[in-house]
């Protein structure tokens, strides 16, 4: 119809002209051709219009037929996985409860964390520095526990390092549920029940790092490979005692544990606890832990300037003296609360201390060794609104006395071991932390370390801890 | 190192050689199951209450204490749901007890016993501290504290045959006298149906759904994360378009929130005795739902 219309149009403009008759023949063939041309023109590009539209509308067809397939498909999908999860559920009811923990810190040292040290002690070649510098992930925690059987529990908890891609098992145990009379038995790896932090994950811990005395002693955090029985009291006043036999696979035991059967670690502990009216709670416990390291190593510059390695072998025994008292209004921790935390360490040393063991330097020479060392720390944190606490910690170690046999005959000199030089390495630490929930913490801590003889640290750490998944219970 | 070791042996198996005590030992995890186990057992338990009405038994410790009390429990009854979760398991674990594992006579959930209500289709902690399992606080409604005394009655015969009977009798009286004073409650009650009000923490649920009150609002602004300014400036402009009659709080809350809505929007705010040992008049399970009555029939007047 259009097409009609525009050749009569132009039909009708050619016959209107006005024109001379001389010229009318050749002008009007000229007009002919004009308009032949026109008329074709426009029909290819008509014709050109249909045919795009003809094939828009078959698109248009395909893409209405494809978003209708897309939409069934879409439909079989949801199907699936309705039935899918309906399958996996029945399977996962027995999983165990899982959780993860992440933690993330910035931390801010004067001191360059790669040459710290507790002077006047023994390295004990664990993490007890005080991480890097600037923004790090930290040990990521994971966790499965659930019970067994209706005769035991179990627990894993692994924590991997972010840098050198590591897995380690912090904890690792089945624990029984089925005993009476108050017993239960540990067995696997976990976290010594010497001390009172010892056992707390350090997540829960009411600063960013361990006490000086548990780096000195405990070599951070003890967790050896053993067995754990516990007997708790029938008495309305909390009283347990226990034992723990390990591999001693850690310090103060050798590293990596001797090449032996038997037992290379043995622990005693008891714990005393109750409340006083319904607003105290309190714990007291005593904890002692006897091993016998054989070429324990520990890495030191000699008096020539020399990387040197020393070992001991011998007997070590530790005694812990360890208190919590805890307060809130009326047992209701929800506003206000005050924790009330310390440790007495002390430990004795004696056997042979061999001095360069790799002759790298003045050559191999053993002599006796003995020490007599002690550490102590006292902690307040103290919740004065609903999310906020604010804490305070004092750590103190005494390098007490030590008899060098190869210094004393003159062999060497105090020189060689100038890690052992008597020095009472001491901290301060601050720190207020928010907790908009159970499962998420965010912290500022200031500490001023003298770990290092002469040295000052000023450390400030910015960290955020958080748990997902299952609820975990905290103890005492 | 060895003479130390064997002192330990000789402590322990001097410890074991200890009497046990006579009556039933029951540990309860609430002040309501405490009050309960009281009413069935009389002089035939002994029976411990683990926390007080001023505590939130979701935030408490597994203290030296609770575990010695764990430790000589015969019977162990909490509300459950998970409302225990971050010091039962504790307890559990630390005791050494056999008799109050979970699957044994001496372990009782309340909440499994009756229907619960407000359980979430979702479970994630961005919605706050909620339980998948329902709400545990189930004890508000006394038709199922009904329930959960005939199977604590069961239980404690089955415990202590021989005193089987002097349980039954006592579960057939507490039944009888309880039976009368729901419909007492019903009846005293009855002004409150469809009034509305704002909780602090949805622990009331189920006495609001018995009777047939309305809640429309809660001072948490999700369940377990405590009151915000923002929250309750929301909830102060709520309350401006559609006013509840009652803002009720429990004994375990801190009461400024309740006071700062109350002051914004004059209406009255009323703390429930919640739990047995709330208030002075809640001084058994009967005063509990006396006292809880009459206190919102006094503010909503």
């Amino acid at each position: 119809m259009h097409r009609k219309t525009l050749c009569a149009m132009a039909l009708a403009v050619a016959w209107s002209a006005p024109l001379s008759v001389r010229a009318q023949d050749a002008e009007l063939t000229k007009i002919r051709d004009e308009i032949r041309q026109m008329k074709e023109a426009y029909e290819k590009r008509i014709e050109a219009l249909e045919k795009r539209l003809q094939e828009t509308e078959a698109k248009a067809g395909k893409a209405a037929d494809s978003a209708e397939q897309a939409q069934s498909t879409a439909v079989a999908a949801s199907q699936a996985a309705v039935q899918a999860s309906s399958r996996p559920s029945a399977e996962n009811a027995m999983n165990p409860g899982i959780s993860a923990i992440l933690n993330g810190v910035y931390s801010n040292l004067k001191q360059d964390p790669n040459t710290y040290r507790i002077n006047g002690f023994v390295p004990t070649m664990g993490e007890v520095g005080p991480g890097k510098r600037g923004l790090s992930l930290g040990e990521s925690e994971l966790g499965f526990s659930a019970n067994i059987d209706h005769l035991f529990r179990g627990n894993l908890i692994a924590s991997i390092s972010p840098d050198d891609s590591s897995i380690d098992i912090e904890e690792g145990y089945i624990q029984t549920l089925a005993l009476s009379n108050g017993f239960t038995v540990k067995a696997g790896r976990f976290f010594s029940a010497v001390g009172y932090q010892n056992q707390v994950h350090a997540h829960a811990w009411d600063f960013t790092d361990a006490p000086l005395a548990m780096k000195a002693f405990l070599g951070n955090q003890l967790n050896d490979d053993g067995i754990q029985v516990k007997w708790v009291a029938p008495t309305d006043l909390y009283f347990d005692v226990g034992m723990e036999l390990g591999r001693g696979r850690a310090f103060p035991a050798t590293s990596g544990g001797g090449n032996k059967n038997g037992f290379g670690s043995g622990s005693l502990f008891t714990h005393l606890g109750g409340d006083i009216g319904s607003s105290l709670a309190w714990q007291a416990g005593l904890s002692y832990l006897a091993t016998s390291p054989q070429n324990r190593t520990y890495a030191d510059l000699d008096s020539t300037g020399t990387p040197v390695t020393d070992s001991f072998s011998g007997d070590s025994r530790l005694w812990v003296m360890d208190g919590v008292l805890k307060w809130s209004p009326n047992g209701n921790p929800t506003t206000n609360n005050f924790k009330l935390q310390g440790e007495y360490f002390r430990r004795n040393e004696n056997g042979t201390l061999a001095y360069d063991t790799q002759a790298a330097s003045l050559g191999t020479q053993t002599g006796s060794y003995r020490s007599r060392q002690s550490g102590w720390y006292l902690q307040g944190v103290y919740q004065f609104a609903p999310m906020w606490r604010v804490g305070y910690r004092y750590d103190r170690l005494d390098a007490g006395t030590t008899g060098i046999g190869l210094v004393n005959t003159g062999a060497l000199t105090a020189a060689d071991f100038p890690i052992l030089g008597g020095y009472n390495p001491t901290r301060n630490t601050w720190m207020v932390d928010w907790s908009p929930s159970e499962f998420s913490r965010i912290r500022l801590q200031f500490a001023r370390d003298y770990s290092r003889m002469g040295l000052t640290d000023n450390q400030i750490f910015l960290q955020y801890i958080v748990s997902m998944g299952a609820h975990g219970a905290h103890q005492f | 190192m060895k003479n130390v070791f064997k002192v330990f042996f000789a402590m322990v198996l001097s410890a074991l050689a200890l009497p046990a005590a006579a009556a039933l030992n029951v540990f309860a995890c609430e002040p309501e199951w405490a009050a309960l186990a009281g009413e069935l057992g009389g002089d035939k338990v002994s029976v411990y209450a683990a926390t007080t009405a001023l505590q939130d038994a979701h935030h408490i410790e597994a203290r030296p204490s609770l575990i010695a009390r764990a430790r000589s429990a015969d019977l162990l009854i909490c509300s459950g749901s998970e409302l225990e979760i971050g010091w039962v398991p504790l307890l559990l674990t630390q005791a050494g007890n056999n008799r109050i594992q979970p699957g044994s006579p001496g372990y009782l959930e309340a909440s499994q016993l009756v229907e619960r209500i407000e359980i979430p289709k979702v479970v994630d902690r961005s919605l706050g501290d909620i339980h998948p399992a329902g709400n545990p606080h189930v004890h508000t409604d006394p038709r199922n504290i009904a329930r959960v005394a005939e199977v604590l009655a069961q239980r404690l015969a089955q415990l202590d045959p021989a005193d089987a009977e002097v349980f039954r009798s006592r579960a057939e009286s507490f039944k009888a006298r309880w039976q009368a004073a729901i419909v007492r409650w019903e009846k005293d009650g009855a002004r409150l149906k469809g009034v509305p009000v704002v909780v602090f923490h949805k622990d009331m649920s189920y006495f609001i759904r018995w009777m047939g009150m309305s809640e429309v609002g809660s001072l948490e602004p999700k369940p377990g994360i405590p009151p915000t300014p923002a929250h309750l400036a929301e909830l102060v402009e709520q309350m401006k378009r559609a006013p509840a009659k009652v803002i009720v709080y429990s004994p375990y809350n801190d009461a400024k929130a309740a006071q700062f809505l109350s002051e914004r929007t004059g209406i009255p705010v009323a703390m429930m005795p919640f739990t047995v040992g709330g208030t002075a008049r809640a001084k058994d399970l009967f005063g509990l739902f006396d006292d809880t009555i009459e206190r919102l029939l006094a503010a909503v007047k």
